[in-house]
């Protein structure tokens, strides 16, 4: 019997399974487990040894995608305990604070937040300053410059899901901006140009406010909408452009460097 | 905190003072503005081990010393202003670093050597492992420091939201705080609305608008002067300073508070800012002002009496109306106009034959003049800040639809 254990490949086929390539020694190897898998498979098997240099990226690009990924998995945690509704979300705050066990998500997802804002501001930052945006990258750049709005967006959104007075009064600071937009907005000019008949047609029960928050006032219905924008709408078009983003940095011709 | 025992140590109390003066909005963007110029110039002495280091250390100790005092700690501690001191201290960091490369390649250039990245950019490296190595590494210590800041930093939770109880100060988060110091100078839809879109766009469009080839995939500053220039005025000492303003630098009403200064919510500041019309009228000339300035300067419906008021159909007359305060607006603001004219239409052509002279020899119309739209909005905020500082200015042109 120990001799049929010491010769079963029971331990070999579940590890070539889960593995594909045994382990990389080889520079075969070393190619066919970047290929193989789907994770590694965003880089390619080789890159350009000056884009490697940590004094030359700071890793601040990686780093950013490495927190957004942090920020999706305590994020989805944070779900389980979390209601988007007045009577709800500051309860809950406080039960995730003091009920549910390792009650640091909270915290991990906030700071997390905060750090990927100022990492991806850092990351633009180097790009600008290698010079990385221009030919043949310009259109990443651009692409880069919506991750960079898109960023801003999932924060700010998520800043008033807690429910207490610095969530919806960092709201109704940054929504009044909406109220002042041009024809649009019910404060803005011209908005009293678009009227039918003598009515107004942009007033504060239909402008571009409204429609952020769903009401004249922030309340429920901006609290759901902030939430669905939140959990949903923005990371799946964050992470959408993220893998374009992926994408051209390898059809451009990896990380750049001078030719 | 012993607020009493520092309150008597003069020494301290001499710092302080000289921490609030400096960071007088009117002092300190000057000396961020002139000192981002000056290092910028003197890159060679300034980028190096020594600067560096020590600024960091400066910036720490004054940071360390300051948490003493009480009004100091009750901001910079806040649970959601430590991301900002973190990214004062990055940004420093960033900074230096990519200069001194920079630097480094200036060095290089004058030794006929390519950029140190061209050392090892045509060698390639296995992701599996040396790539993936740094990544995991890079990681850990990202989690560990996050897990760290975790345990040791409680996420801020405020009474539950009141409608009805406003705080004072009410601020955005944190990344907007350079839009919300924007409506201190222009109207709310330039501030919210025009201006947030303009950057937008103006950095979507630097890859078409630059069209020098020097510079790509490596550190450098004397190949790209004015791209690098104008970018880093536009992010240090404009966005950040203005996050880095708004958030320790505003207290209630939105008023200047010294970092050590208690935030009185009581605090009067006069507001006696006047228009450029204001000042063209009643200074320049004063007989038409007092003898016009009821029909111009009262924005609204004309003077019924008017004759000729009375012939125009009773359905046109919002329209009327409508063009007879623009007419009034034009006549009002006729300086303001002008000079507006002049900035955006005639310094662009001016600018054409001398500072951007190569740049424009070297491009198209398209790209001379986006770049240039760019550079001088970016232009209006340190000039009505200087113009708010210097004369009380509030508005160049003051409309009822168009405020600048
Ligand atoms: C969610 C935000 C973002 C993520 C996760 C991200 C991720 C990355 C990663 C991993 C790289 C590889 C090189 C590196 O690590 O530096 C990269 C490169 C690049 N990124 Fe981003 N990025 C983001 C936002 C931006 C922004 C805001 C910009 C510019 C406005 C930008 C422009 C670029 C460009 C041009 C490259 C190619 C650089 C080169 O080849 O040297 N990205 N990005």
């Amino acid at each position: 019997m120990l001799k049929s254990l010491k010769e079963s490949d029971f331990g070999a086929q579940v590890k070539k399974s889960i593995f594909r390539v045994g382990i990389p020694n080889t520079d075969r190897k070393r190619v066919l487990i970047v290929l193989g898998n789907v994770f590694l498979h965003l880089h390619p098997t080789k890159v350009r040894t000056s884009g490697v240099k940590l004094r030359y990226t700071w890793c601040a690009g990686g780093l950013s995608f490495f927190l957004f990924l942090v920020l999706t998995l305590t994020g989805v945690l944070l779900m389980f305990y979390y209601r988007p509704t007045v009577e709800g979300a500051y309860v809950d705050m406080l039960d995730i604070r003091s009920q549910v066990p390792f009650g640091i998500m909270r915290e991990l997802h906030r700071w997390s937040a905060h750090a990927m804002v100022i990492m991806v501001m850092v990351h633009m930052f180097r790009v600008f300053m290698t010079g990385s945006y221009k030919p043949p990258r310009e259109f990443n750049w651009v692409i880069g410059v919506i991750l960079l709005v898109l960023t801003f967006l999932l924060s700010f959104t998520g800043y008033l899901l807690p429910w207490d007075q610095l969530a919806i009064w960092a709201i109704t600071v940054g929504s009044n901006m909406a109220k002042a937009h041009p024809l649009v907005g019910a404060g803005g000019p011209f908005s009293d140009f678009l009227q039918i008949g003598g009515v107004p047609l942009v007033h504060p029960g239909s402008d571009a406010r409204f429609m952020l928050l769903g009401a004249k006032e922030i309340g429920g219905t901006t609290l759901l909408r902030f939430y669905v924008l939140h959990c949903v709408g923005i990371p799946l078009g964050a992470a959408v452009l993220m893998a374009v983003h992926f994408w051209r940095i390898r059809k451009d011709g990896g990380i750049s460097g001078p030719l | 905190m012993h607020p009493v025992e520092t309150a008597n140590n003069p020494l301290f109390e001499a710092f302080k003072a000289l921490c609030n003066g400096l960071a007088d909005p009117r002092l300190s963007f000057l000396l961020a503005a002139v000192g981002l110029f000056v290092m910028l110039r003197f890159r060679r002495q300034v980028f190096n081990w020594w600067v560096g280091g020590l600024v960091l250390i400066l910036e720490a100790v004054v940071i360390l010393i300051g948490l003493k005092d009480p009004n100091f700690h009750l901001i910079v501690a806040k649970p959601d202003n430590v991301p900002i001191t973190i990214m004062l201290f990055l940004t420093t960091i960033t900074f230096w670093l990519a200069m001194v490369q920079a630097v480094e390649n200036e060095r290089r250039a004058e030794q006929k050597l390519p950029p140190a990245e061209k050392e090892t950019s045509q060698s390639k490296t296995w992701v599996w492992p040396d790539l993936l190595y740094i990544e995991f590494i890079a990681l850990i210590i990202v989690s560990v420091a996050l897990i760290l800041w975790a345990i040791y930093l409680r996420a801020p939770l405020e009474e539950p939201a009141n409608p009805s109880a406003t705080p004072n100060p009410s601020k955005a988060p944190w990344y907007f705080l350079g839009l919300q110091e924007m409506l201190v100078y222009y109207d709310p839809w330039y501030a919210g609305v025009v201006l947030p879109l303009i950057i937008i766009a103006g950095l979507c469009a630097i890859p078409y608008i630059d069209n020098n080839p020097k510079g790509n995939g490596y550190y450098t500053f004397s190949e790209r002067k004015f791209a690098i220039t104008s970018f880093l005025f536009g992010y240090l000492a404009l966005w950040v300073f203005m996050i880095i303003t708004g958030t320790f630098l505003r207290g209630p009403g939105w008023n200047f508070f010294g970092p050590f200064e208690y935030w009185d919510p009581h605090k009067v500041v006069a507001l006696n800012n006047v228009n450029v019309s204001d000042y063209v009228w009643v200074v320049f000339f004063p007989k038409i002002y007092r003898a016009t300035h009821i029909e111009w300067f009262n924005q609204g419906l004309p003077n019924v009496q008017n004759v000729i008021w009375q012939l125009v159909p009773p359905s046109m007359e919002n329209t009327v109306a409508f063009f007879h305060e623009v007419g009034q607006a034009l006549k009002r603001e006729f300086a303001g106009i002008l000079f507006l004219g002049f900035y955006f239409l005639a310094l662009p052509g001016a600018l054409a034959k001398t500072w951007l002279k190569k740049f424009y020899e070297n491009t198209d119309v398209i790209r001379y003049s986006v770049l240039v739209m760019l550079v001088l909005t970016m232009g209006t905020l340190p000039l009505k800040m200087v113009c708010r500082w210097l004369f009380n200015l509030k508005y160049f042109v003051d409309t009822p639809w168009i405020k600048f």
